[in-house]
Protein backbone atom coordinates (compact mmCIF):
# COMPACT_ATOMS: atom_id res chain seq x y z
CA UNK A 1 0.00 0.00 0.00
CA UNK A 2 2.75 2.44 0.98
CA UNK A 3 4.77 1.77 -2.19
CA UNK A 4 1.67 2.26 -4.29
CA UNK A 5 0.98 5.60 -2.60
CA UNK A 6 4.55 6.79 -3.15
CA UNK A 7 4.25 5.91 -6.82
CA UNK A 8 0.86 7.59 -7.06
CA UNK A 9 2.07 10.81 -5.47
CA UNK A 10 5.12 10.93 -7.70
CA UNK A 11 2.97 10.36 -10.74
CA UNK A 12 0.12 12.72 -9.83
CA UNK A 13 1.81 15.60 -7.99
CA UNK A 14 5.49 15.09 -8.65
CA UNK A 15 6.16 14.86 -4.92
CA UNK A 16 8.24 12.16 -3.32
CA UNK A 17 6.80 11.06 0.00
CA UNK A 18 8.93 10.47 3.06
CA UNK A 19 8.78 6.74 3.88
CA UNK A 20 7.24 7.10 7.33
CA UNK A 21 4.60 9.46 6.01
CA UNK A 22 3.81 7.11 3.16
CA UNK A 23 3.36 4.26 5.65
CA UNK A 24 1.10 6.39 7.83
CA UNK A 25 -0.93 7.55 4.85
CA UNK A 26 -1.18 3.95 3.67
CA UNK A 27 -2.63 2.90 7.01
CA UNK A 28 -5.11 5.78 7.07
CA UNK A 29 -6.25 5.03 3.52
CA UNK A 30 -6.58 1.36 4.46
CA UNK A 31 -8.68 2.22 7.51
CA UNK A 32 -10.95 4.48 5.47
CA UNK A 33 -11.25 1.82 2.79
CA UNK A 34 -12.60 -0.55 5.42
CA UNK A 35 -14.62 1.77 7.66
CA UNK A 36 -16.55 3.73 5.04
CA UNK A 37 -17.93 0.68 3.19
CA UNK A 38 -18.53 -0.88 6.59
CA UNK A 39 -20.71 2.01 7.72
CA UNK A 40 -22.71 1.80 4.51
CA UNK A 41 -22.93 -1.96 5.01
CA UNK A 42 -24.23 -1.36 8.53
CA UNK A 43 -26.95 0.95 7.21
CA UNK A 44 -27.85 -1.58 4.54
CA UNK A 45 -27.83 -4.44 7.04
CA UNK A 46 -30.36 -2.61 9.21
CA UNK A 47 -32.52 -2.27 6.12
CA UNK A 48 -32.04 -5.94 5.21
CA UNK A 49 -32.80 -6.99 8.76
CA UNK A 50 -36.05 -5.09 8.73
CA UNK A 51 -36.98 -6.33 5.27
CA UNK A 52 -36.34 -9.99 6.09
CA UNK A 53 -38.14 -9.66 9.38
CA UNK A 54 -41.08 -7.98 7.68
CA UNK A 55 -41.17 -10.57 4.90
CA UNK A 56 -41.41 -13.44 7.33
CA UNK A 57 -44.25 -11.70 9.11
CA UNK A 58 -45.99 -11.09 5.79
CA UNK A 59 -45.42 -7.35 6.04
CA UNK A 60 -43.73 -5.08 3.54
CA UNK A 61 -41.11 -3.43 5.68
CA UNK A 62 -39.57 -0.06 4.84
CA UNK A 63 -40.59 0.79 1.26
CA UNK A 64 -41.21 4.52 1.07
CA UNK A 65 -37.86 6.32 1.47
CA UNK A 66 -35.95 6.00 -1.78
CA UNK A 67 -36.33 3.14 -4.25
CA UNK A 68 -37.70 0.09 -2.38
CA UNK A 69 -37.04 2.00 0.84
CA UNK A 70 -33.29 1.66 0.43
CA UNK A 71 -32.65 5.07 1.98
CA UNK A 72 -34.62 4.29 5.13
CA UNK A 73 -31.54 3.77 7.31
CA UNK A 74 -30.05 7.06 6.15
CA UNK A 75 -33.32 8.85 6.90
CA UNK A 76 -33.35 7.29 10.38
CA UNK A 77 -29.73 8.29 10.86
CA UNK A 78 -30.46 11.85 9.81
CA UNK A 79 -33.40 12.00 12.20
CA UNK A 80 -31.26 10.76 15.08
CA UNK A 81 -28.51 13.18 14.14
CA UNK A 82 -30.86 16.15 14.35
CA UNK A 83 -32.28 15.18 17.74
CA UNK A 84 -31.16 16.52 21.08
CA UNK A 85 -28.75 14.50 23.17
CA UNK A 86 -30.37 14.23 26.56
CA UNK A 87 -28.06 13.55 29.48
CA UNK A 88 -29.91 12.55 32.65
CA UNK A 89 -29.27 14.91 35.55
CA UNK A 90 -27.98 12.15 37.81
CA UNK A 91 -25.85 10.46 35.16
CA UNK A 92 -22.09 10.46 35.14
CA UNK A 93 -21.66 12.61 32.05
CA UNK A 94 -18.22 11.48 30.99
CA UNK A 95 -18.85 7.75 31.25
CA UNK A 96 -22.37 8.19 29.89
CA UNK A 97 -20.98 9.64 26.66
CA UNK A 98 -17.92 7.40 26.63
CA UNK A 99 -19.95 4.18 26.60
CA UNK A 100 -21.60 4.47 23.15
CA UNK A 101 -18.33 5.67 21.62
CA UNK A 102 -16.57 2.69 23.17
CA UNK A 103 -19.14 0.25 21.78
CA UNK A 104 -18.86 1.80 18.35
CA UNK A 105 -15.07 1.93 18.29
CA UNK A 106 -14.70 -1.63 19.55
CA UNK A 107 -17.09 -2.85 16.87
CA UNK A 108 -14.93 -1.15 14.23
CA UNK A 109 -11.43 -2.05 15.41
CA UNK A 110 -12.14 -5.75 15.11
CA UNK A 111 -12.25 -5.31 11.34
CA UNK A 112 -8.53 -4.52 11.24
CA UNK A 113 -7.60 -8.21 11.16
CA UNK A 114 -10.37 -9.50 8.90
CA UNK A 115 -8.89 -10.75 5.62
CA UNK A 116 -11.01 -9.78 2.61
CA UNK A 117 -8.91 -11.82 0.22
CA UNK A 118 -5.54 -13.48 -0.07
CA UNK A 119 -3.29 -10.88 1.60
CA UNK A 120 -5.98 -8.19 1.54
CA UNK A 121 -5.91 -7.38 5.22
CA UNK A 122 -5.11 -4.21 7.14
CA UNK A 123 -3.15 -5.86 9.95
CA UNK A 124 -1.98 -9.39 9.27
CA UNK A 125 -1.65 -10.27 12.93
CA UNK A 126 -0.33 -13.69 13.83
CA UNK A 127 -2.74 -13.75 16.76
CA UNK A 128 -5.62 -12.33 14.73
CA UNK A 129 -8.21 -14.63 16.21
CA UNK A 130 -7.18 -13.75 19.77
CA UNK A 131 -7.34 -10.05 18.89
CA UNK A 132 -10.80 -10.50 17.45
CA UNK A 133 -11.92 -12.46 20.49
CA UNK A 134 -10.49 -9.82 22.82
CA UNK A 135 -12.21 -6.98 20.97
CA UNK A 136 -15.59 -8.69 21.00
CA UNK A 137 -15.12 -9.42 24.71
CA UNK A 138 -14.29 -5.78 25.43
CA UNK A 139 -17.67 -4.89 23.91
CA UNK A 140 -19.24 -5.75 27.24
CA UNK A 141 -17.56 -2.67 28.73
CA UNK A 142 -19.53 -0.32 26.52
CA UNK A 143 -22.73 -1.87 27.73
CA UNK A 144 -21.94 -2.12 31.42
CA UNK A 145 -20.53 1.42 31.49
CA UNK A 146 -23.68 2.74 29.85
CA UNK A 147 -25.84 0.86 32.33
CA UNK A 148 -23.85 2.14 35.29
CA UNK A 149 -23.49 5.73 34.11
CA UNK A 150 -27.17 6.10 33.22
CA UNK A 151 -28.07 5.82 36.92
CA UNK A 152 -31.34 4.19 35.99
CA UNK A 153 -32.72 0.87 37.21
CA UNK A 154 -33.77 -0.42 33.82
CA UNK A 155 -30.43 0.47 32.30
CA UNK A 156 -28.56 -1.13 35.16
CA UNK A 157 -30.60 -4.33 34.97
CA UNK A 158 -30.03 -4.51 31.24
CA UNK A 159 -26.32 -3.96 31.62
CA UNK A 160 -26.02 -6.64 34.30
CA UNK A 161 -27.95 -9.12 32.22
CA UNK A 162 -25.85 -8.32 29.21
CA UNK A 163 -22.52 -8.71 30.95
CA UNK A 164 -23.51 -12.01 32.55
CA UNK A 165 -24.78 -13.26 29.21
CA UNK A 166 -21.72 -12.21 27.24
CA UNK A 167 -19.32 -13.67 29.76
CA UNK A 168 -21.20 -16.98 29.76
CA UNK A 169 -21.24 -17.37 26.03
CA UNK A 170 -17.66 -16.30 25.56
CA UNK A 171 -16.64 -19.46 27.36
CA UNK A 172 -18.21 -21.72 24.76
CA UNK A 173 -17.05 -19.46 21.92
CA UNK A 174 -13.54 -19.88 23.29
CA UNK A 175 -13.77 -23.66 23.10
CA UNK A 176 -15.24 -23.52 19.60
CA UNK A 177 -12.27 -21.40 18.58
CA UNK A 178 -9.95 -23.98 20.12
CA UNK A 179 -11.39 -26.75 17.93
CA UNK A 180 -10.95 -24.60 14.84
CA UNK A 181 -7.42 -23.67 15.83
CA UNK A 182 -6.51 -27.30 16.38
CA UNK A 183 -7.59 -28.10 12.85
CA UNK A 184 -5.93 -25.04 11.30
CA UNK A 185 -2.76 -25.01 13.36
CA UNK A 186 -2.60 -21.23 13.25
CA UNK A 187 -4.01 -18.17 14.97
CA UNK A 188 -3.67 -16.09 11.82
CA UNK A 189 -7.04 -15.56 10.17
CA UNK A 190 -5.66 -15.73 6.63
CA UNK A 191 -3.97 -19.02 7.40
CA UNK A 192 -7.14 -20.38 8.98
CA UNK A 193 -8.95 -19.63 5.74
CA UNK A 194 -6.22 -21.17 3.61
CA UNK A 195 -6.10 -24.26 5.84
CA UNK A 196 -9.70 -24.94 4.91
CA UNK A 197 -8.81 -25.33 1.25
CA UNK A 198 -7.42 -28.82 1.67
CA UNK A 199 -8.99 -29.72 4.97
CA UNK A 200 -9.58 -33.31 6.03
CA UNK A 201 -13.01 -34.88 5.80
CA UNK A 202 -14.42 -31.67 4.45
CA UNK A 203 -17.06 -31.24 1.81
CA UNK A 204 -15.30 -29.51 -1.07
CA UNK A 205 -12.34 -28.63 1.04
CA UNK A 206 -14.46 -27.26 3.86
CA UNK A 207 -14.59 -28.08 7.51
CA UNK A 208 -18.23 -28.54 7.07
CA UNK A 209 -18.67 -32.11 8.26
CA UNK A 210 -16.50 -32.52 11.34
CA UNK A 211 -16.97 -29.02 12.65
CA UNK A 212 -20.59 -28.47 11.67
CA UNK A 213 -21.88 -28.89 15.25
CA UNK A 214 -19.35 -26.30 16.31
CA UNK A 215 -20.60 -23.96 13.61
CA UNK A 216 -24.07 -24.22 15.14
CA UNK A 217 -22.73 -23.69 18.65
CA UNK A 218 -20.65 -20.75 17.46
CA UNK A 219 -23.58 -19.23 15.61
CA UNK A 220 -25.94 -19.49 18.58
CA UNK A 221 -23.26 -18.12 20.90
CA UNK A 222 -22.71 -15.28 18.45
CA UNK A 223 -26.41 -14.49 18.70
CA UNK A 224 -26.04 -14.29 22.47
CA UNK A 225 -22.80 -12.36 22.21
CA UNK A 226 -24.32 -9.65 20.02
CA UNK A 227 -27.54 -9.46 22.08
CA UNK A 228 -29.62 -10.55 19.13
CA UNK A 229 -33.01 -12.21 19.40
CA UNK A 230 -33.73 -14.80 20.79
CA UNK A 231 -31.13 -13.72 23.36
CA UNK A 232 -31.87 -10.00 23.41
CA UNK A 233 -32.57 -10.00 27.14
CA UNK A 234 -30.40 -6.92 27.80
CA UNK A 235 -32.88 -4.88 25.81
CA UNK A 236 -35.99 -6.99 26.31
CA UNK A 237 -38.59 -4.33 25.68
CA UNK A 238 -41.42 -6.21 27.40
CA UNK A 239 -39.49 -6.48 30.67
CA UNK A 240 -36.94 -3.69 30.98
CA UNK A 241 -38.07 -1.36 28.17
CA UNK A 242 -34.80 -0.90 26.26
CA UNK A 243 -32.30 -2.04 28.87
CA UNK A 244 -28.99 -0.24 28.80
CA UNK A 245 -30.07 2.02 25.91
CA UNK A 246 -33.02 3.51 27.77
CA UNK A 247 -31.48 6.86 28.71
CA UNK A 248 -29.80 7.38 25.37
CA UNK A 249 -31.03 9.61 22.59
CA UNK A 250 -29.76 11.20 19.40
CA UNK A 251 -26.24 10.35 18.23
CA UNK A 252 -25.37 8.50 21.43
CA UNK A 253 -28.16 6.07 20.69
CA UNK A 254 -27.18 5.97 17.02
CA UNK A 255 -23.64 4.99 17.99
CA UNK A 256 -24.97 2.13 20.09
CA UNK A 257 -27.17 1.05 17.23
CA UNK A 258 -24.39 1.24 14.65
CA UNK A 259 -21.98 -0.51 16.99
CA UNK A 260 -24.47 -3.29 17.56
CA UNK A 261 -24.95 -3.92 13.87
CA UNK A 262 -21.23 -3.57 13.12
CA UNK A 263 -20.69 -6.21 15.77
CA UNK A 264 -23.25 -8.47 14.15
CA UNK A 265 -21.55 -8.12 10.77
CA UNK A 266 -18.22 -8.77 12.47
CA UNK A 267 -19.61 -11.97 13.95
CA UNK A 268 -20.94 -12.97 10.51
CA UNK A 269 -17.49 -12.32 9.06
CA UNK A 270 -15.91 -14.36 11.84
CA UNK A 271 -18.29 -17.26 11.18
CA UNK A 272 -17.53 -17.21 7.48
CA UNK A 273 -13.78 -17.07 8.11
CA UNK A 274 -13.71 -19.80 10.72
CA UNK A 275 -16.17 -22.24 9.18
CA UNK A 276 -17.26 -21.23 5.70
CA UNK A 277 -13.87 -20.66 4.12
CA UNK A 278 -13.67 -16.85 4.11
CA UNK A 279 -12.85 -15.57 0.64
CA UNK A 280 -12.60 -19.03 -0.95
CA UNK A 281 -15.41 -19.99 -3.32
CA UNK A 282 -17.89 -22.51 -1.91
CA UNK A 283 -16.59 -25.29 -4.21
CA UNK A 284 -12.92 -25.92 -4.92
CA UNK A 285 -13.40 -25.60 -8.67
CA UNK A 286 -11.05 -23.55 -10.83
CA UNK A 287 -13.53 -21.29 -12.75
CA UNK A 288 -15.05 -20.11 -9.47
CA UNK A 289 -11.74 -18.49 -8.54
CA UNK A 290 -12.27 -15.96 -11.35
CA UNK A 291 -14.80 -14.17 -9.15
CA UNK A 292 -12.79 -12.01 -6.73
CA UNK A 293 -12.43 -13.33 -3.20
CA UNK A 294 -14.08 -10.38 -1.51
CA UNK A 295 -17.30 -11.07 -3.41
CA UNK A 296 -17.42 -14.61 -2.04
CA UNK A 297 -16.59 -13.23 1.37
CA UNK A 298 -19.37 -10.63 1.24
CA UNK A 299 -21.75 -13.24 -0.08
CA UNK A 300 -21.03 -15.42 2.92
CA UNK A 301 -21.41 -12.49 5.31
CA UNK A 302 -24.72 -11.58 3.73
CA UNK A 303 -25.87 -15.19 3.99
CA UNK A 304 -24.92 -15.32 7.66
CA UNK A 305 -26.65 -12.01 8.27
CA UNK A 306 -29.74 -13.37 6.59
CA UNK A 307 -29.67 -16.28 9.03
CA UNK A 308 -29.32 -13.81 11.91
CA UNK A 309 -32.44 -12.01 10.73
CA UNK A 310 -34.16 -15.30 10.00
CA UNK A 311 -33.64 -16.55 13.55
CA UNK A 312 -34.91 -13.23 14.85
CA UNK A 313 -38.13 -13.72 12.92
CA UNK A 314 -38.54 -17.33 14.03
CA UNK A 315 -37.61 -17.86 17.66
CA UNK A 316 -39.26 -16.20 20.66
CA UNK A 317 -37.08 -14.65 23.36
CA UNK A 318 -35.50 -17.00 25.89
CA UNK A 319 -36.17 -16.69 29.58
CA UNK A 320 -33.13 -15.68 31.56
CA UNK A 321 -32.63 -19.02 33.34
CA UNK A 322 -33.06 -20.86 30.02
CA UNK A 323 -30.37 -18.67 28.54
CA UNK A 324 -27.97 -19.44 31.34
CA UNK A 325 -28.80 -23.15 31.26
CA UNK A 326 -28.12 -23.27 27.53
CA UNK A 327 -24.82 -21.48 27.91
CA UNK A 328 -23.40 -23.32 30.89
CA UNK A 329 -25.10 -26.73 30.87
CA UNK A 330 -25.40 -27.43 27.16
CA UNK A 331 -22.89 -25.46 25.14
CA UNK A 332 -20.00 -25.58 27.54
CA UNK A 333 -19.96 -29.41 27.93
CA UNK A 334 -20.74 -29.87 24.26
CA UNK A 335 -17.92 -27.66 23.02
CA UNK A 336 -15.55 -29.14 25.59
CA UNK A 337 -16.47 -32.64 24.42
CA UNK A 338 -15.88 -31.58 20.84
CA UNK A 339 -12.46 -30.20 21.73
CA UNK A 340 -11.56 -33.60 23.18
CA UNK A 341 -13.04 -35.51 20.23
CA UNK A 342 -11.33 -33.34 17.64
CA UNK A 343 -8.06 -33.58 19.53
CA UNK A 344 -8.34 -37.37 19.75
CA UNK A 345 -9.21 -37.62 16.10
CA UNK A 346 -6.29 -35.46 15.04
CA UNK A 347 -3.95 -37.39 17.28
CA UNK A 348 -5.09 -40.86 16.23
CA UNK A 349 -5.17 -40.11 12.49
CA UNK A 350 -1.88 -38.26 12.76
CA UNK A 351 -3.33 -35.15 11.14
CA UNK A 352 -2.13 -32.54 13.57
CA UNK A 353 -1.16 -29.53 11.45
CA UNK A 354 2.50 -28.63 11.69
CA UNK B 1 -35.96 -45.14 23.88
CA UNK B 2 -38.08 -42.11 24.59
CA UNK B 3 -35.07 -40.46 26.14
CA UNK B 4 -33.03 -41.20 23.05
CA UNK B 5 -35.72 -39.77 20.82
CA UNK B 6 -35.91 -36.65 22.95
CA UNK B 7 -32.14 -36.27 22.96
CA UNK B 8 -31.96 -36.69 19.21
CA UNK B 9 -34.66 -34.10 18.74
CA UNK B 10 -32.87 -31.68 21.04
CA UNK B 11 -29.41 -32.05 19.57
CA UNK B 12 -30.48 -32.13 15.94
CA UNK B 13 -32.51 -28.96 16.59
CA UNK B 14 -35.30 -30.50 14.53
CA UNK B 15 -37.94 -28.19 15.98
CA UNK B 16 -35.84 -25.16 15.16
CA UNK B 17 -35.23 -26.40 11.64
CA UNK B 18 -38.96 -26.97 11.16
CA UNK B 19 -39.76 -23.51 12.49
CA UNK B 20 -37.10 -21.88 10.33
CA UNK B 21 -38.42 -23.66 7.27
CA UNK B 22 -41.91 -22.42 8.08
CA UNK B 23 -40.81 -18.80 8.41
CA UNK B 24 -38.78 -19.13 5.23
CA UNK B 25 -41.86 -20.23 3.31
CA UNK B 26 -43.87 -17.40 4.83
CA UNK B 27 -41.42 -14.94 3.31
CA UNK B 28 -42.77 -15.79 -0.14
CA UNK B 29 -46.44 -15.61 0.80
CA UNK B 30 -48.49 -12.67 -0.47
CA UNK B 31 -48.23 -9.78 1.95
CA UNK B 32 -51.01 -9.38 4.47
CA UNK B 33 -50.52 -5.62 4.65
CA UNK B 34 -51.41 -3.05 2.00
CA UNK B 35 -48.99 -0.57 0.52
CA UNK B 36 -50.60 2.20 2.54
CA UNK B 37 -49.84 5.62 1.16
CA UNK B 38 -50.42 4.33 -2.38
CA UNK B 39 -53.09 1.78 -1.57
CA UNK B 40 -55.91 2.25 0.88
CA UNK B 41 -58.26 -0.11 2.62
CA UNK B 42 -62.03 -0.09 2.20
CA UNK B 43 -63.99 2.37 4.34
CA UNK B 44 -67.53 1.82 5.50
CA UNK B 45 -70.08 4.57 4.64
CA UNK B 46 -70.46 4.89 8.41
CA UNK B 47 -66.78 5.69 8.90
CA UNK B 48 -66.30 8.56 11.32
CA UNK B 49 -63.39 10.69 10.24
CA UNK B 50 -62.72 14.41 10.02
CA UNK B 51 -65.65 16.72 10.67
CA UNK B 52 -67.32 18.90 8.06
CA UNK B 53 -70.13 21.46 8.02
CA UNK B 54 -72.40 21.04 5.01
CA UNK B 55 -74.41 23.46 2.93
CA UNK B 56 -77.62 23.02 0.98
CA UNK B 57 -77.20 22.75 -2.79
CA UNK B 58 -78.18 26.42 -3.11
CA UNK B 59 -75.22 27.37 -0.94
CA UNK B 60 -77.16 28.08 2.23
CA UNK B 61 -75.61 26.82 5.45
CA UNK B 62 -77.48 23.86 6.91
CA UNK B 63 -76.56 24.61 10.50
CA UNK B 64 -79.35 26.33 12.46
CA UNK B 65 -77.32 26.79 15.65
CA UNK B 66 -79.60 24.53 17.71
CA UNK B 67 -76.54 23.52 19.77
CA UNK B 68 -77.68 19.90 20.08
CA UNK B 69 -74.23 18.73 19.00
CA UNK B 70 -72.59 20.97 21.59
CA UNK B 71 -74.91 19.57 24.25
CA UNK B 72 -74.40 15.92 23.37
CA UNK B 73 -70.64 16.08 22.79
CA UNK B 74 -69.18 13.84 25.52
CA UNK B 75 -65.74 15.35 25.18
CA UNK B 76 -67.12 18.92 25.18
CA UNK B 77 -65.09 19.63 22.12
CA UNK B 78 -67.67 21.82 20.38
CA UNK B 79 -68.27 25.50 21.13
CA UNK B 80 -71.09 27.35 19.36
CA UNK B 81 -72.25 30.96 19.52
CA UNK B 82 -75.38 32.04 17.69
CA UNK B 83 -76.92 35.25 16.42
CA UNK B 84 -79.64 36.40 14.07
CA UNK B 85 -78.37 36.82 10.55
CA UNK B 86 -79.26 39.59 8.09
CA UNK B 87 -82.04 37.53 6.55
CA UNK B 88 -83.59 36.98 9.98
CA UNK B 89 -82.57 33.34 10.26
CA UNK B 90 -80.72 31.89 13.23
CA UNK B 91 -77.09 31.24 12.36
CA UNK B 92 -73.85 30.40 14.11
CA UNK B 93 -71.30 33.17 14.50
CA UNK B 94 -68.81 30.71 15.91
CA UNK B 95 -68.55 26.98 15.45
CA UNK B 96 -65.33 25.54 16.88
CA UNK B 97 -64.34 21.91 17.24
CA UNK B 98 -61.24 21.08 19.20
CA UNK B 99 -60.02 18.06 17.24
CA UNK B 100 -57.58 17.18 20.00
CA UNK B 101 -60.50 16.70 22.39
CA UNK B 102 -62.80 14.94 19.94
CA UNK B 103 -63.19 11.21 20.46
CA UNK B 104 -64.90 10.59 17.11
CA UNK B 105 -68.00 9.05 18.67
CA UNK B 106 -70.26 10.51 16.00
CA UNK B 107 -72.89 11.76 18.46
CA UNK B 108 -72.83 15.24 16.93
CA UNK B 109 -73.75 13.75 13.58
CA UNK B 110 -76.53 11.67 15.20
CA UNK B 111 -77.88 14.68 17.10
CA UNK B 112 -77.93 17.04 14.14
CA UNK B 113 -81.52 17.52 12.88
CA UNK B 114 -80.43 18.98 9.53
CA UNK B 115 -77.42 16.81 8.71
CA UNK B 116 -75.18 19.85 8.93
CA UNK B 117 -72.31 18.54 11.04
CA UNK B 118 -71.02 15.22 9.73
CA UNK B 119 -67.95 13.10 10.13
CA UNK B 120 -66.56 12.56 6.67
CA UNK B 121 -64.39 9.79 5.26
CA UNK B 122 -61.11 11.72 5.61
CA UNK B 123 -58.74 10.32 8.22
CA UNK B 124 -55.50 11.88 6.99
CA UNK B 125 -55.55 15.28 8.63
CA UNK B 126 -52.46 15.06 10.78
CA UNK B 127 -50.83 18.43 11.38
CA UNK B 128 -47.48 19.68 12.51
CA UNK B 129 -48.82 21.98 15.22
CA UNK B 130 -51.52 21.60 17.82
CA UNK B 131 -53.11 24.92 16.85
CA UNK B 132 -53.98 23.62 13.41
CA UNK B 133 -56.26 21.06 15.05
CA UNK B 134 -58.49 23.74 16.64
CA UNK B 135 -61.01 23.85 13.81
CA UNK B 136 -63.24 26.90 13.37
CA UNK B 137 -66.35 27.42 11.30
CA UNK B 138 -64.44 28.52 8.24
CA UNK B 139 -62.28 25.38 8.24
CA UNK B 140 -65.30 23.12 8.81
CA UNK B 141 -67.26 24.72 5.96
CA UNK B 142 -64.21 24.32 3.72
CA UNK B 143 -64.09 20.63 4.62
CA UNK B 144 -67.77 20.43 3.73
CA UNK B 145 -67.11 21.83 0.28
CA UNK B 146 -64.11 19.57 -0.24
CA UNK B 147 -65.80 16.32 0.77
CA UNK B 148 -69.47 17.03 -0.15
CA UNK B 149 -69.49 14.40 -2.91
CA UNK B 150 -68.26 11.59 -0.69
CA UNK B 151 -70.31 12.66 2.33
CA UNK B 152 -73.51 12.82 0.28
CA UNK B 153 -72.87 9.37 -1.20
CA UNK B 154 -72.17 7.90 2.24
CA UNK B 155 -75.32 9.39 3.74
CA UNK B 156 -77.36 8.02 0.85
CA UNK B 157 -75.78 4.57 1.20
CA UNK B 158 -76.41 4.47 4.93
CA UNK B 159 -79.95 5.89 4.77
CA UNK B 160 -81.77 2.50 4.42
CA UNK B 161 -80.36 1.37 7.76
CA UNK B 162 -81.42 4.42 9.76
Amino acid sequence: MADLLVEFFTWAFGVTLVPWFATLLGIVVGILAIVLPLLIAVAMSVYMDRKVWAGMQMRRGPNVVGPWGLMQSFADGLKLFLKETIIPASANKFIFLLAPALTFILALVGWAVIPFGDGVVLANLNVGILYLFAMSSLGVYGIILSGWASNSRYAFLGALRSSAQMVSYEVSIGFVLVTVLMCAGSLNLSEIVLAQKNAFMGVNGYWFTPLFPMLIVFFISALAETNRPPFDLPEAESEIVAGYQIEYSSMAFALFFLGEYANIILMCAMTSILFLGGWLPPVDWEPLYIIPGWIWFFGKIIFMFFVFAWVKATVPRYRYDQLMRLGWKVFLPLSLLWVVLTGLFLLLTDKIPA
Amino acid sequence: MLLLKHAARTFLLSEFVKAMWLTFRYMFRPKATINYPYEKGHLSPRFRGEHALRRYPNGEERCIACKLCEAICPAQAIVIEAAVADDGSRRTTRYDIDMTKCIYCGYCQEACPVEAIVEGPNFEFATETREELYYNKEKLLKNGEMWEQEIATNIKLDAPYR
